[in-house]
């Protein structure tokens, strides 16, 4: 029970209310993309509700499914502080500014679309944009890929979109059934602890 | 009023397949909403996508925006409840069950091959956004500038720790100035 005294299970779990507030406030204010690195640090780094391995496994789970990593992430984190009103509150404010951001963004664009000057600077915005994601990209598989197998379905998954027209979710499923094949249970592959280690320090 | 319905369901179809993230999902957005409902064209598609790079939270909030603009607040309320509650739900349900998968052998094979799946959804994603982006139709100039914007803006945000929204107003910027 000692060890119990250190571990994040021990302390009081936080109000709804404060949860609510705690993912507004990184809704709020995770601009630049790579909300899991906010998360991070808010969740274990300042409030100190998760350690590193539950984070990790949060993320994985969130990386594995369909579905966004802010929102994922809120929902798994919410439910585990508070169960399902936790998990609501949490994404509700993990969405709540991006949701007023982009409505009123809405309202500008649908009255000054056809003024050029808008126009120019989203276009600045789109190139720039494409260079931002194309980094976050990279950068997650200069990481994450390994050898000539992980490289095959990459590079399969780009040539069904984008050559042979199969659409995302045939992709998806042709692909992803492959590559999950190819990682079936009995192969031999690098421990689980030197992934999440490599994980962890990806996100700083 | 009347594109409410289609809206809910082209927004919590397209949610399914945002494995690893929004870019993923953006090659049949586009087919989905300029080509099929005609709701936005491919370029107002690309513009309000990279105003959903400069909000805070999840970037792929911008579906509110394609509901703003198709069916106003209504259309946006729409399209983030059908965008995000159904695999909200669904990662909700996985959440609770993932302690009794641990030692479900599959459960790593899944994350393993879907990883290297999502990282080629997301490129083929992005060369389609790319394509709308970076265009040389107008005038060789304005392709030219774009150009060198995405290739900046990729070793400034590989090589540096600074927040990447500052290169993406700098992208605003320049293209208020230069892409006129």
């Amino acid at each position: 029970m000692s060890d119990a005294a250190v571990s994040p299970q021990s302390k009081p779990k936080p109000s709804v209310l404060t949860i609510f507030l705690t993912f507004l406030e990184i809704g709020a204010i995770s601009f630049g993309g790579g909300v899991v690195a906010y998360l991070r640090d808010g969740l274990v780094r300042k409030k100190r509700w998760f350690d590193d391995v539950e984070f990790l496994e949060m993320t994985s789970i969130s990386n594995t499914l369909p579905g966004l990593n802010a929102t994922n992430m809120a929902i798994l984190a919410g439910d585990r502080l508070a169960g399902w009103l936790g998990a609501t509150l949490a994404l509700v404010g993990m969405c709540l500014p991006a949701f007023i951001f982009m409505t009123l963004a809405g309202m500008v664009y649908s009255e000054s679309h056809a003024r050029p000057l808008a126009t120019a600077a989203l276009r600045g915005v789109a190139a720039a944009a494409t260079g931002l994601i194309a980094a976050t990209w990279f950068k997650i598989g200069r990481k994450s890929l390994r050898g000539f197998y992980d490289a095959f379905f990459v590079m399969a998954a780009i040539l069904g979109v984008n050559y042979f027209k199969w659409g995302v979710p045939i992709t998806l499923l042709a692909v992803g059934a492959l590559a999950i094949f190819h990682y079936r249970p009995h192969r031999g592959h690098e421990t689980r602890a030197q992934e999440e280690e490599e994980w962890i320090s990806s996100l700083h | 009023m009347d594109q409410l319905s289609p809206l809910a369901r082209v927004f919590a179809y397209l949610s399914l397949l945002t494995i690893g993230g929004g870019m993923a999902a953006f090659p049949e957005m586009k087919v989905l909403i300029v080509d099929v409902h005609h709701w936005l064209t491919a370029d107002q598609l690309t513009h309000v996508y990279s105003t959903g790079q400069m909000s805070p939270g999840p970037n792929m909030m911008m579906v509110a925006e394609v509901g703003y603009l198709v069916s106003g607040v209504l259309g946006a309320v729409v399209c983030a409840l059908a965008f995000f509650l159904p695999t909200g739900l669904l990662t909700f349900g996985v959440g609770r069950l993932w302690k009794r998968l641990e030692h479900w052998p599959w459960r790593s094979s899944i994350e393993k091959g879907l990883g290297a799946v999502a990282i080629g959804l997301a490129v083929a994603g992005l060369i389609t956004f790319g394509r709308t982006a970076i265009t040389f139709k107008p005038s060789m100039i304005a392709g030219w500038i774009t150009l060198i914007l995405a290739v900046l803006t990729f070793f400034a945000v590989v090589r540096t720790k600074v927040n990447p929204v500052f290169f993406i107003l700098g992208g605003a910027v320049v293209g208020f100035f230069a892409l006129r």
